[in-house]
């Protein structure tokens, strides 16, 4: 009983925690502008849509991968994952779900963007090293 | 994360935090050399495990109390703070005692594991108390609120695979191999907040919430 009791409390609390967690790292990127340049290839100007992440995170799997955001990526990824999976199940019983998890999913589609500028600028920056040297 | 630290200037002010990753650190050449030196399955090594995985608990709970005393810094509760995580920890390591001495197999080992276990679900409660506090507190500061919301995760997953491994005793190379995996989560997460977020940095902990406030 006692452990039953025990891993309810703690997926409970990891939902939250995780949760959090995600959104402390797309907070970090949200007020951060997209260049022209990847406002055109994204295709997103202002706000982002859910159905924009798994095509900007096909084109940032294009881009050179810079080590700082392999970790972030991956994390979104999973919290997009989560989202996907909540309004599947529990989003046909709450409908507010619904709405919540479309914002959510726009803010991690504009991260992915956010990430793709710097994927670009570090590419550029590799480039250039190359050809000076 | 040790290196990060001192690279960005912050060993002193995240001291507990590096010393528990200095522990960590120190415990893995430890359980390495004696592997080496006994062998998987020798009693020498199923001791250091579990001992220094006690200890390195313990460290982790320090911490934690050292987040507690950064968050709660300005309201001059620190020596409130520590009095009240020394009494927890003593109390927590008087329960797991009297949990197996109601057993006839008094192992120490067995203590030492059911400490751990009693550490990890208290520290998840004692972090989950300390996000409260941060979204009370309106804590604003990036760095503490990754390294609460980090801790939180690692606490959570690992109180879920004790759980688990109780209900599901027969699976347990799978409750074996876990706790590895899960272990390099909170050094690269602090890791990622001391690199991509400055002292300075400031997020608006109301809006990471789960439930809006």
């Amino acid at each position: 009983m006692m452990p039953a009791i025990i891993l309810v409390v703690s997926l409970a609390a990891l939902l939250q925690f995780f949760v959090s967690y995600c959104r402390s790292i797309i907070a970090a990127s949200v007020k951060q502008p997209l260049s022209p340049e990847v406002q055109d290839v994204t295709g997103i100007s202002r706000a982002a849509s859910s159905q924009d992440f798994l095509r900007v995170v096909q084109l940032l799997q294009l881009c050179p991968a810079r080590p700082q955001d392999r970790g972030e990526i991956r994390a979104i990824d999973a919290y997009f994952r989560l989202l996907s999976f909540l309004r599947s199940t529990l989003g046909r019983i709450v409908p507010a779900l619904l709405s919540w998890t479309d914002v959510e999913q726009g803010q991690c589609a504009y991260f992915a963007a956010v990430t793709l500028e710097r994927r670009i600028a570090f590419s550029r920056d590799l480039l250039a090293q190359q050809m000076s040297t | 994360m040790v290196v990060c630290a001192l690279a960005r200037r912050s060993f002193r002010r995240y001291f507990t935090l590096n010393l528990y990753m200095l522990a960590s650190f120190a415990t893995s050449v430890g359980r390495y050399v004696v592997l080496a030196r006994s062998g998987f399955t020798s009693d020498e090594y199923t001791y250091f495990y579990y001992y220094s995985d006690a200890v390195l608990t313990i460290c982790l709970y320090f911490a934690l109390m050292g987040l507690y005393s950064l968050v709660f810094e300005e309201l001059g509760a620190a020596t409130y703070v520590r009095v009240f995580s020394m009494l927890l920890l003593a109390g927590t390591a008087l329960f797991s005692y009297g949990v197996i001495h109601q057993l006839e197999n008094r192992m120490v080992t067995l203590y030492v594991f059911e400490m751990s276990q009693n550490l990890y679900f208290v520290g998840l409660v004692l972090t989950y108390v300390l996000w409260g506090a941060v979204l009370k507190m309106r804590e604003t500061r990036a760095r503490v609120i990754q390294f609460v919301l980090s801790l939180g995760v690692y606490f959570s997953l690992y109180a879920a695979n004790y759980a688990l491994s109780n209900i599901y005793p027969n699976l347990g190379h799978i409750w074996t191999y876990l706790p590895p995996l899960i272990s390099t989560f909170l050094p690269i997460a602090w890791c990622y907040a001391f690199l991509r977020f400055n002292e300075d940095a400031r997020l608006v902990p109301a809006r990471l919430a789960v439930i809006p406030r």
